[in-house]
């Protein structure tokens, strides 16, 4: 136990939160949108690996990290407008949709990394480029939170002010409210004249495009290179981590923290004498837990509103 | 009227499989450096020899399994994907009943299957439990389950069955009793094909002539308006995934039983999404699942040849599946020309009808 706290409570392993927090949070938010919007969007996982090859290649291609970005999120936004045009214009079950682009993504991925690199594992023989580390002036002079806080990619620094860009398109912006309307109730958002299928086209493409800035980090800042299947479930994880978050920007942001602390601890504990094993489960198992949880809280609140409302008009009537 | 809609969807599933077959050849023609041979691997390489042929009706059994258990969930209308951990357990837990119990012959690799069924009913049974009582998405939590039932059987098998003098990680021998034995010979097709038959007139029983397949069928159409009729959803959806959990992991053992001689996975095998591909081709009907099975085993193991063969590599195969999946469940492919069909059919028996009528 005492190794155990030795290892949380060490200006590294908070840093190190935050790092792979990273990921999961960009897909949270991706999550988010299209949850708002009415739509799940299974496909996070395959959209990252996706942004994350493309980042990788194209960074190599044109010797700039920026570049490599730009063509990740183009990539990223592409395919989430794929997955909009199937669902909405073909009709294709939105969770059948995804499920193919993931496994497209899996072996497309591979299939490529193998025709450029000549490797189907890892892409070391590319030299890709890193997207640059920031430190932040003033405090990182400060003790335990300057080395926690700083010195982190810039791309875990636009996360966070992602969440709070999420939080006011969502609720301040017109397309935002546009999103919530058509989520909330599609049949009044169409009566006052909001195309359903529009705002869930947009809903999906931004999501595709939020996605792959966790993508091109997984590639481009996270480690740096690109190697087969490398978002291990990332993807999955952050819609629980939205669901846990009751679809706010600030929730999601919360729940990825956690998950980031089981999978930074599942990173730290495997110098411990755990079985490896059972520490790369907890991330997973957490992941149940917090769902159940959350989900059960949510629904004995309903109740207690409806009882509510029921004693209400009891003695009203 | 019904024999025209089943023409209509036969039609629409083969133009899918053409358009993503064509994506590939094209495909095939810009990497390849010697397509003529890639494609020729391709396209005829697994009827180049019994053993090639073989490969296709092992990889098949497999496939047959997951497709049988996605199909039945997907029928509920509960999009459990947790066939994948199911079949990766099953597989576990009954080669510590390979490996451990001293069984006669035949009735050894039942015991083992069953066991490894049960496994896989819970790992797919506990999503579903915590949807019916707490709400939570069985879709998600699935997900995760695979994850878990993942780490989970390498601990087992790392710390309880590992043989310490084998070089890889792997476990113990799997006793020669348990094995399921070679069905044809000079091939590695298994008795598993058998059972993945028999599998499959039970499923199609049970989905089509029982009352709770009908209940299952119901509730997947419209889960309200079979509550209303008096059918418990709840019980029906568990059922279900609890169902498929089973096929999936007597899948996993018989996969194992009738292939390797230890456990010597380090990953998840992918048979669980594979399944979905083939419930999907076969519109969630068990009769039609062998047919796709087939089909899919046969394309992954002429790209594996193509592979062998060739400088193109067998991954293609994830493009082929993906474009034929997301244009067979596309409703609106060729929905138009649907439309039109039945337009016609209607003015004509229209016309039909009133025909005799100014006869008379």
């Amino acid at each position: 136990m005492g190794e155990f706290l030795k290892i949380v409570f060490t200006t590294e392993f908070g840093y190190s939160v935050l790092r792979v927090t990273t990921p999961i949070l960009f897909a949270a938010l991706a999550a988010l949108i299209t949850d708002r919007a009415g739509v799940i969007n299974i496909a996070l996982e395959g959209i990252m690996l996706i942004a994350a090859l493309t980042g990788v290649l194209f960074s190599a291609w044109f010797n700039s990290a920026w570049l490599g970005l730009i063509m990740a999120l183009i990539f990223g936004l592409l395919s989430g407008m794929l997955i909009g045009y199937f669902h909405l214009q073909l009709k294709t079950n939105v969770i059948l949709a995804a499920v193919a682009l993931n496994l497209m993504a899996s072996g497309g991925t591979i299939f490529i990394l193998y025709i450029i690199a000549g490797d189907k594992g890892i892409s070391s023989s590319i030299a890709s480029k890193v997207l640059p580390k920031i430190a932040l002036p003033l405090l990182d002079k400060i003790p335990v939170i300057g080395p926690i806080l700083s010195g982190h990619n810039v791309l875990t620094y636009f996360a966070l002010i992602s969440v709070f860009l999420m939080h006011f398109f969502i609720n301040k912006t017109p397309l935002g409210m546009r999103i919530r309307a058509v989520g909330e109730n599609p049949e009044a958002a169409d009566s006052v004249g909001i195309s359903v299928k529009k705002t869930q086209f947009i809903a999906l493409s931004l999501s595709g495009l939020i996605a792959a800035f966790g993508g091109a980090y997984m590639s481009m800042g996270y480690v740096s290179w690109f190697s087969r299947d490398m978002t291990a479930g990332r993807g999955f994880i952050a819609l629980a981590a939205e669901a846990m978050g009751g679809a706010s920007p600030v929730g999601s942001f919360l729940t990825s923290l956690l998950f980031g602390f089981f999978d930074a601890l599942s990173n730290s504990l495997q110098l411990l004498r755990v079985p490896a094993e059972f520490v790369q489960m907890i991330p997973y198992v957490a992941t149940v837990v917090g769902l159940v949880l959350y989900t059960a809280a949510k629904r004995k609140q309903h109740q207690r509103m409806l009882m509510k409302v029921g004693k209400k008009m009891e003695s009203e009537a | 009227m019904k024999n025209k809609k089943l023409a209509f969807e036969t039609l629409r599933t083969i133009l899918a499989i053409s358009i993503s077959l064509l994506i590939a050849l094209v495909t095939i023609l810009l990497v390849s450096e010697t397509p003529g041979a890639a494609l020729r691997a391709f396209l005829f390489g697994p009827l180049s020899s019994l053993r090639h042929f073989g490969n296709v009706l092992e990889m098949m059994i497999p496939l047959i399994f997951t497709g049988l258990a996605i199909s039945i969930m997907f029928t509920a209308a509960q999009f459990n994907l947790g066939a994948e951990g199911a079949f990766f357990m099953g597989a576990v837990v009954s080669s510590f009943a390979a490996v451990q119990w001293t069984l006669p012959m035949v009735i050894h690799p039942i015991v083992s299957i069953l066991i490894g069924g049960l496994t896989g009913a819970v790992f797919c049974g506990i999503p579903a439990l915590l949807k019916v009582k707490w709400g939570a998405s069985e879709l998600v939590s699935s997900l995760m389950f695979n994850y878990i039932a993942l780490f989970f059987g390498l601990y087992l098998i790392n710390y309880y069955l590992r043989d310490p003098n084998a070089g890889a990680m792997v476990s113990y021998r799997l006793a020669e009793t348990a094995k399921l034995g070679t069905l044809i010979p000079r091939t590695r097709v298994h008795f598993g094909l058998i059972i993945a038959a028999l599998f499959i007139v039970l499923m199609y029983y049970y989905t089509y002539r029982t009352r709770w397949g009908y209940r299952t069928r119901l509730t997947g159409l419209n889960d309200k308006f079979a509550e209303y009729a008096g059918i418990k959803t709840a019980s029906v959806i568990i059922s279900a995934q609890l169902l498929g959990g089973f096929i999936a992991g007597a899948g996993g053992s018989i996969e194992l039983l009738g292939l390797y001689r230890r456990f010597s996975w380090q990953q998840l095998p992918g048979y669980g999404w594979s399944g979905v591909i083939v419930a999907i081709l076969a519109r969630r009907n068990p009769a039609y699942v062998p047919v796709a099975a087939f089909f899919l085993a046969y394309l992954r193991i002429g790209a594996d040849l193509m592979s062998r063969q060739s400088d193109v590599q067998n991954e293609i195969v994830a493009i082929i599946q993906g474009v034929m999946i997301v244009l067979i469940a596309a409703a609106g492919f060729l929905e138009k020309s649907q439309y039109r069909m039945v337009f016609r059919d209607a003015t004509r028996d229209l016309a039909d009808s009133v025909q005799p009528a100014k006869e008379a």
